[in-house]
């Protein structure tokens, strides 16, 4: 079977985790077995994973899995995949996912793919899966030797469907050791849909000329219901939080669509942002070379084109409701 | 504090990218290596600060051929103490992960320290791996790393903020943006990093979990649909009606 870890925020199921059970519940068709979804701590809303196609969803309801220990969190998923008898086993390719993705392969001697970004291919009775390699610039076919395989999913890789019904949830007790660790704060700016996960992104560079210029880029942005970043420099010089830094060595993201303001469009830049389905490019430069890796160019001055955008955007949103 | 710092070469952020022998190799020619980013310029460096604070050493390994002693010499440089070199073509993170768990095994480490991935196969495996292996609490994505006294105040990144964990005793974390400042090495650094201990050890076994078999670089975008600057209505049409993405 496929046993797929899904993940909460406070106490719901993920939005991103209907697409990680959704991935798992076509793989297992794939095999000809099926997809078990996995909840780790308390969640009140569980049993929706069955409408993304889990045949079962079973839960540790223990408070101590709130707070996430990839340690801990890898001896009990270890147990339940072992116990299940899983061969592949699913994780998101989110900040927790990345942190016990290592650990599991280990811990279950399986093969480990790190961000898959669609449904692999049997070959020869071993899973072959496809990832974004060197930054975006090339995609490789990694093969799993072993007989179970781990796997991170790449957020947006495919559409989650809602297919069936909602089924019961079944509580589980597993044995869970101490943490040697303590989680003493969490922050999480409110309101926002984090980068990684966010369908539309509106990034800006230094064309932007000033930080007090970004008021054009929030506003386009909230119009979208978009997720702001921006690239290197920005971030570097203060402009904007680190935390919007788009690209090699900062986030890597592909949402649906990537709309890039001001920004040349540096290799380094490209590299985490061309896995995005539809790029946008504003630009003043005509020889910019974001111009050659966009769907769609604007040339011209940003403060007079950004703004234009958002008003007819707005316009499109109220025709359209 | 005895502290290890595992180090990846990596192809510079720049280079071309192309594949031969049907797409199964990286083709080499003409690239050039540098030490992977995150670890020279933030777990490194942090490695370093750490024991500037409070004492002990910094030990730097590396899973590679004799040609990639070039960027153990700059990790010397910038200011490890010593360099262990695993002798081997470091094919996955299992291979390298079971090398540095083998090594780091009985050395008592207080603390190991990954770049959150190497920029090349951005796999992010490595530190979750070896601390599995050694059975240590491992925090991945660490921005910010400070002590009081015995306890260390490790922050990790997560989706739209950040986490703070307290860890007592020996763990892994994995360096992220944002936890040091790029050091550049300094000629004193340069000249004392040639008579620095360089150990050359042969690896232990290891059974490949998982092969790289192909690879390929994404087709190019078809031309680029340029816009009349004065016609926004015009974009918003296309992002809906043919993109379909709004």
């Amino acid at each position: 079977m496929v046993l797929v870890v899904a993940e909460t925020l406070d106490g719901k199921i993920k939005n991103s985790s209907f697409e990680t059970v959704y991935y798992g519940s076509k793989l297992a068709e794939m095999l000809g077995s099926s997809c078990t979804a996995l909840i780790l701590g308390p969640c009140s809303d569980g049993g929706r994973l069955g409408s993304f196609g889990a045949k079962e969803v079973l839960q540790v309801e223990d408070q101590a899995l709130n707070s996430f220990d990839s340690q801990v969190h890898t001896k009990v998923v270890t147990q339940i995949a072992k116990e299940q008898g899983a061969k592949v086993v699913i994780v998101a390719d989110s900040s927790n996912g990345k942190s016990i993705l290592g650990r599991l392969s280990i811990a279950l001697k399986a093969g480990p793919v790190r961000g898959a970004n669609k449904l692999p291919e049997l070959k020869d009775g071993k899973l072959n899966f496809q990832r974004p390699v060197f930054s975006g610039k090339a995609i490789a076919t990694c093969r799993v030797n072993t007989e179970i395989a781990v796997i991170s999913l790449m957020g947006n890789s495919l559409k989650p469907q809602n297919t069936g019904a909602e089924v019961a949830v079944k509580a589980i007790n597993v044995e869970i050791p101490a943490s040697k660790t303590k989680v003493v704060k969490v922050e999480r700016s409110v309101g926002i849909v984090p980068l990684p996960e966010a369908q539309i992104v509106v990034s800006a560079g230094r064309g932007m000329k000033d930080p007090s210029n970004w008021g054009i880029v929030e506003d386009l942005a909230a119009v979208l219901g978009a997720t702001t970043a921006c690239s290197r420099p920005v971030a570097d010089s203060g402009w904007r939080p680190h935390h919007e830094h788009v690209g090699q060595t900062g986030i890597a993201i592909r949402p649906n669509l990537y709309i890039a303001i001001g920004i040349s469009g540096a290799i380094q830049h490209l590299a985490g942002v061309n896995s995005s389905k539809v790029i946008v490019v504003i630009n003043k430069d005509p020889e910019a070379p974001f111009f050659k890796a966009a769907d769609y160019g604007v040339c011209g001055d940003l403060f007079e084109i950004v703004p234009k955008f958002t008003e007819a955007l707005k316009k499109f949103k109220s025709s359209h409701h | 504090m005895k502290i290890l710092v595992a180090i990846s070469q990596t192809p510079e952020t720049t280079a071309r990218i192309a594949f031969k022998n049907e797409g199964t190799i990286f083709d080499t020619n003409g690239v050039n290596f540098i030490m992977n980013p995150y670890d020279e310029w933030y777990a490194l460096v942090r490695a370093l600060e750490l024991k500037e604070q409070k004492g002990g050493s910094v030990t730097v390994i590396h899973c590679g051929p004799p040609a990639n002693e070039v960027i153990i010499r700059k990790a010397l440089a910038i200011g490890a103490d010593d360099a262990v070199r695993i002798n081997m073509e470091p094919l996955s993170a299992h291979a390298i992960a079971t090398q540095i768990a083998a090594y780091a095994k009985d050395q008592s480490f207080d603390v190991i320290f990954t770049g959150k991935e190497t920029i090349d196969y951005n796999e992010s495996l490595v530190g979750g791996m070896v601390a599995e292996l050694l059975d240590l609490p491992f925090i991945s994505h660490v921005s910010k790393l400070v002590y009081n006294d015995a306890v260390a105040s490790v922050t990790r990144d997560i989706e739209g903020g950040e986490e703070e964990i307290e860890v007592t005793g020996p763990y892994v974390v994995s360096a992220a943006k944002g936890l040091a400042e790029q050091r550049i090495p300094n000629m004193r650094g340069i000249m004392s990093a040639k008579t620095k201990p360089l150990q050359v050890i042969t690896p232990v076994p290891e059974e490949s979990t998982a092969d790289y078999i192909h690879f390929q670089v994404p087709a190019a975008k078809s031309s680029v649909k340029m816009i009349d600057p004065n016609d926004m209505d015009e974009l918003v049409r296309l992002l809906h009606e043919e993109a379909k993405v709004i």
